[in-house]
């Protein structure tokens, strides 16, 4: 016992600190991984409810490959392939040197490539949930086409989306600690490191697996919150 | 002014690999160089953060000597290759060895250390009870190293080898031993290392070096080398810097760097420091 | 632009470890829904010493990182090793195979239970009240009218569960199995072409997905003959 306290204490020699700092590294990766999977999610779902066949066919390619596709893979992928893309552009715009991409930007992109996939697929099955009366009311008060996206669309969209990017948001969590493999010294990270340095893995896994848990926790109640009062005034069928 | 811009930028991408080598010649004023992290005790990580170990001593050494500014930064394995090419850093020093196979992507220096390796297994099972051999095999002497590997190989039969995933011990274990062992590949040798202490694997074949600080720890009591090492062949002529071939310069200046270090006993005093045993490279 | 040949190449690399994902997923798919069932059901009771551990158990296992749970059954519970021996429990924990498939099953049988949980509750009441009105024991409703119906319903979530089961099971190559991810990773360190081996790696894992989706589609609509007609 008092040599687990040694171990995860704040001490001179102790890991607390560092499996601190790497969660907030962790948080950090999950939340901008998110928001841009936020970002590429939308797209893909204006895409997906395009009336025309190209954006509708490649956003549902999109979604296809990186749901289907173990995230190991796709990291992989962007760990290996994008510093190599990334230099063979900044090369045509005359740049002098190579052009590395850093992990933690690599792990962002991972996360939000393969959040976008899943949010996509959420923000497309709100709109689809929204009232069709609701389309038909702005018209009738002559609100613009992006008036009514902004003003009546959205809001209730997001009613609608926010359980289901409750579970993105926990699959985001989780996906994160794939990022250890390319290096990025995340909570997981720090754990093969301090579980490889004192020999002691089980104390070190345990201790990442109580603090993604203890993040998860944290964070879902932050999604229950603002789910309760989005419906605030109404009544759940 | 827009033409002449778009020019440079043809010129760039026709003339890439000129445009590289013309401004690699200039002397750098600082680097990055990358380790591994988790190669006790050549490279390792402690609890504060800090990467230690005898590669990092060494390359603040040849720093010094090259009157250069150096950031040491730590970097998975199987990254390294790749992640030098594309420019994340300049210099990788990760127990790496100098190998035919390496240089056709990426060059490197002369050799700074030159280390066997071998087998680590239990001490009661068959190979252990053969004990150590301070014997080093040249696997460019084909007749002499094939007798040694025949010897071993009946005492190895079946069992389970565990070798880092991505070097060359993978490459010799798969080479001798492919037809007579069960290989596993681990991503670090930390953790070939847990595994031994599990019993997943009957035997670790890596630098012995590396071996036998892992085996100095209480837990590997029951555990020790056994058989002669091997060198040369596919482990190269050594383990040496690795940096990108248009950096000619650079490489001029680590070499002169290591020739100085050689020369005043600086890589003995370092490796006796660190790995209990003089590595310095034969000249 | 695009090399054929190198594809050629790689194809029949990355196939070779289509077994060992295929052997993984199934096995775990299989082990992981019986205790699922078990779980969903044992939760049925409103016995507070039994509902309150199986809750801890699907929160604790959906709520952190599968790598981790691999990590911390492959190389946390290594350290044990004597004790796992004395039990005699040591001979699963020894090969990455099995701690792998452990891993996973756990994984699965927290989700699965989650979603037979949702199913059975979602079985309408009149029809397990009607079960009892016609003398039918509670063991009999079980087996003739809710499980059937559960079940079926379940089918569609079960599908997104099984090819989230493929796609977990790409992190067995951290811990020394060379299925399709591992051989990949192996090929894009050695040749440094990240996305023809991505290409030809994500094909297999989206063919397998799709041979998956079809024949629980095709289950579906054949337990469900009346809704797809409709």
């Amino acid at each position: 016992m008092t040599n687990i306290m040694h171990i995860l204490g704040f001490q001179q020699g102790g890991w607390g600190a560092a499996l601190l700092a790497a969660s907030s590294v962790t948080l950090a990766l999950s939340v901008l991984g998110f928001i841009l999977g936020a970002a590429l999610g939308a797209t893909a779902a204006a895409g997906r409810l395009s009336p025309r066949r190209v954006p509708a066919w490649l956003a549902h390619v999109y979604g296809t490959v990186f749901r289907g596709v173990p995230d190991l893979l796709t990291i992989y992928l962007l760990y290996y392939g994008g510093s190599i893309a990334l230099t063979q552009i900044g090369t045509l715009f005359g740049s002098d040197g190579f052009v590395g991409l850093p992990t933690f930007a690599t792990g962002v992109l991972a996360i939000g490539i393969i959040s976008g996939a899943y949010q996509g697929e959420v923000y497309r099955g709100a709109y689809q949930a929204v009232d069709r009366g609701q389309f038909e009311a702005c018209k009738a008060l002559g609100l613009s086409r992006y008036q009514s996206l902004r003003l009546v669309i959205v809001p209730q969209l997001m009613r609608h989306a926010l359980p289901g990017l409750g579970n993105v948001w926990q699959l985001v969590l989780k996906d994160s600690a794939l990022i250890s493999v390319i290096g990025l010294v995340e909570l997981m990270r720090q754990a093969q490191i301090g579980a490889g340095s004192t020999r002691e893995p089980f104390i070190f896994y345990v201790a990442a697996a109580a603090l993604y848990f203890v993040i998860a926790v944290v964070t879902a109640s932050v999604f229950r919150f603002s789910e309760a009062r989005a419906w605030r005034g109404m009544v759940h069928a | 002014m827009k033409f002449s811009r778009l020019a440079a930028a043809a010129a760039a991408v026709g003339m890439f690999g000129f445009m590289h080598s013309a401004l690699a010649e200039d002397a750098p004023k600082s680097i990055t160089i990358a380790t591994e992290g988790a190669y006790a005790p050549w490279n390792f990580t402690n609890a504060d953060g800090k990467l230690d170990g005898l590669e990092i001593e060494l390359a603040n050494n040849l720093c010094e000597r090259m009157k250069v500014k150096c950031t040491i930064i730590a970097q998975d394995w199987d990254g390294l290759i790749p992640s030098l090419k594309v420019g994340k850093f300049d210099v990788i020093m990760a127990g790496m060895f100098i190998t035919p196979k390496r240089l056709e992507t990426i060059d490197f220096t002369q050799p700074y250390a030159v280390d066997p390796g071998g087998f680590a297994v239990a001490k009661d099972s068959e190979l252990g009870k053969l004990g150590v051999s301070a014997e080093k095999f040249n696997l460019d002497d084909e007749a002499a190293s094939k007798a040694a590997i025949e010897k071993l190989k009946p005492l190895l039969k079946g069992k389970v080898v565990g070798v880092q995933a991505a070097t060359m011990m993978l490459d010799f274990v798969k080479k001798y031993f492919g037809d007579t062992v069960e290989i596993r590949e681990y991503k670090t040798t930390e953790q070939h290392d847990l595994d031994l202490a599990a019993g997943r694997v009957d035997a670790l074949f890596a630098q012995r070096t590396a071996l036998a600080a892992t085996l100095s720890k209480p837990e590997f009591a029951d555990y020790t080398l056994a058989g002669p090492g091997f060198v040369g062949g596919l482990f190269g002529r050594g383990t040496g810097a690795g940096l990108r071939k248009e950096d000619t310069k650079l490489k001029e200046m680590l070499n002169a760097a290591i020739d100085g270090a050689i020369a005043d006993g600086t890589i003995k005093r370092i490796s006796e420091k660190w790995v209990k045993t003089d590595v310095t490279p034969m000249k | 632009m695009i090399d054929f040949a190198f594809f050629l190449e790689i194809i029949p690399v990355l196939l070779a470890g289509l077994p060992l994902t295929l052997l993984l997923t199934t096995a775990s798919m299989v082990i992981g829904f019986f205790l699922a069932l078990l779980l969903a059901l044992a939760q049925q009771g409103n016995r507070r010493i039994v509902i309150w551990p199986i809750r801890a158990f699907v929160a604790v296992f959906r709520g952190t990182p599968l790598l981790v749970q691999i990590f911390l059954i492959y190389y946390g519970l290594g350290q044990f090793r004597p004790s796992l021996q004395a039990i005699g429990i040591w001979w699963l924990f020894r090969e990455p195979y099995w701690c792998a498939i452990v891993a996973l099953s756990l994984n699965e049988a927290a989700y699965g239970s989650e979603i037979l949980r949702g199913a059975i509750k979602a079985v309408p009441r009149g029809l397990t009240e009607a079960a009892t009105a016609s003398g039918m024991s509670k063991l009999l409703t079980l087996r003739l009218i809710v499980l059937p119906l559960a079940l079926r319903n379940a089918i569609p979530n079960y599908t997104n569960e099984i090819i989230l089961m493929v796609k977990g099971t790409s992190l067995a190559s951290i811990i020394t199995l060379m299925e399709i991810t591992g051989i990949a990773q192996g090929l894009i360190s050695q040749t440094y072409r990240a996305v023809e081996v991505f290409v030809a790696a994500g094909a297999i894992y989206l063919a397998l997905n799709f041979a998956i989706i079809s024949a629980l589609n095709a289950l579906e609509t054949r337990l469900t003959p009346y809704r797809v007609r409709a």
